[in-house]
């Protein structure tokens, strides 16, 4: 490729500072930076854009406002009514992962969710969560979650369906977030490497350029589509996962 | 035949999986569209959802698109 480096070059992760903590590694890292800058900016623009708290609100207040109601309706649709003390825990989740996405489309910057170390911990977050407060609220009631609304000759071939399309739910949950950020910018920078490498060959390279810089163009933005629909299907399904632990019995 | 020979074919093997996703997108918005066309007013409440189908389909397009990567880049 022209630019001389490959299409994953932008995932690798670079040590600052060098730690260690009890024979683990530590060292905070390009990725730390970025979830680091995530969190600050997302805190920043919270506890600026209400800052006047007026009751009929500025611009940035709205938009402050929209975006929590945005938030609120889907965990209300998707947990029920009871299931609001998981509103923070969603609104978190939710906004960390949009903001990650949203700071991982900046040219040169670091996409936190394209390595599935950090998706997987989170949609192990998300999991542990429902477990324990399944068993915690329902006791054993939970495992009705496994028992679906069918004639019984029919349960020892369900019951098994049931528990590995559990077991599999933390996979697919951070598979598909990872998967989707990984791909989406390979592809970006391998169609961007064809503008570069076109343009070299010449007056009618260039020339041949603008389809591929066109494309690259409708790409960055499907890229900003996805960036949020994955941080919101992300949400919805923990809103799910909540749900079923909130209601075990199908 | 050679490994790496073997690698780029696996590869475009592999990419075969997104023609499954193509049409499941496909039924995704041809379905919505013909719906919205029958009943305009319903099909802005449905938006979310249509996006929530698209989301979700285009994921398993994207793991076939993963395994290709891991195939060429991996180890």
């Amino acid at each position: 490729m022209a630019a001389g480096k490959g299409p994953l070059d932008q995932f690798v992760i670079k040590e600052y500072v060098p730690l260690e903590f009890a024979g683990l590694d530590v060292s905070f890292t390009n990725s730390s930076l970025w979830m680091i800058i995530a969190v600050v900016l997302t805190s920043a623009l919270f506890v600026i854009s209400i800052q006047g708290r007026s009751l009929i609100p500025g611009r940035a207040q709205s938009v402050a406002e929209l975006y929590y109601e945005f938030v609120h309706n889907m965990v209300r649709n998707g947990v029920g009514a009871d299931g609001m003390k998981f509103f923070p825990f969603v609104f978190t989740l939710f906004t960390f992962i949009l903001m990650c996405n949203m700071l991982g489309m900046i040219p040169w910057s670091f996409t936190v969710t394209s390595h599935i170390i950090v998706t997987f911990a989170l949609a192990l977050l998300v999991m542990s969560v429902v477990i324990l407060y399944g068993i915690y609220k329902n006791g054993v009631g939970f495992l009705k979650l496994f028992v679906p609304d069918v004639p019984v000759w029919l349960l020892p071939v369900l019951i098994p369906i049931e528990i590995i399309s559990f077991l599999s739910r933390p996979v697919s949950l951070s598979v598909r977030l990872f998967a989707n950020m990984l791909a989406g910018h390979i592809t970006l920078k391998v169609f961007a490497g064809f503008v570069i490498s076109m343009a070299a060959l010449g007056p009618l390279g260039v020339l041949g350029a603008v389809m591929p810089l066109l494309l690259t163009l409708a790409m960055t933005m499907l890229e900003f589509l996805v960036a949020f629909l994955q941080a919101f299907v992300f949400a919805t399904l923990t809103c799910m996962y909540l749900h079923d632990a909130l209601h075990p019995s199908h | 035949m050679e490994a790496e020979a073997a690698k780029f074919i696996g590869a475009g093997i592999a990419c075969f999986g997104m023609a499954g996703a193509a049409i499941g997108l496909g039924q995704i918005f041809g379905n919505f569209l013909s719906g919205s066309l029958r009943n305009p007013s319903a099909s802005q409440g449905q938006f979310t959802n249509l996006l929530l189908g698209f989301a979700l389909t285009e994921a398993l397009g994207i793991f076939s698109f993963l395994v290709a990567l891991l195939i060429l880049f991996g180890a």
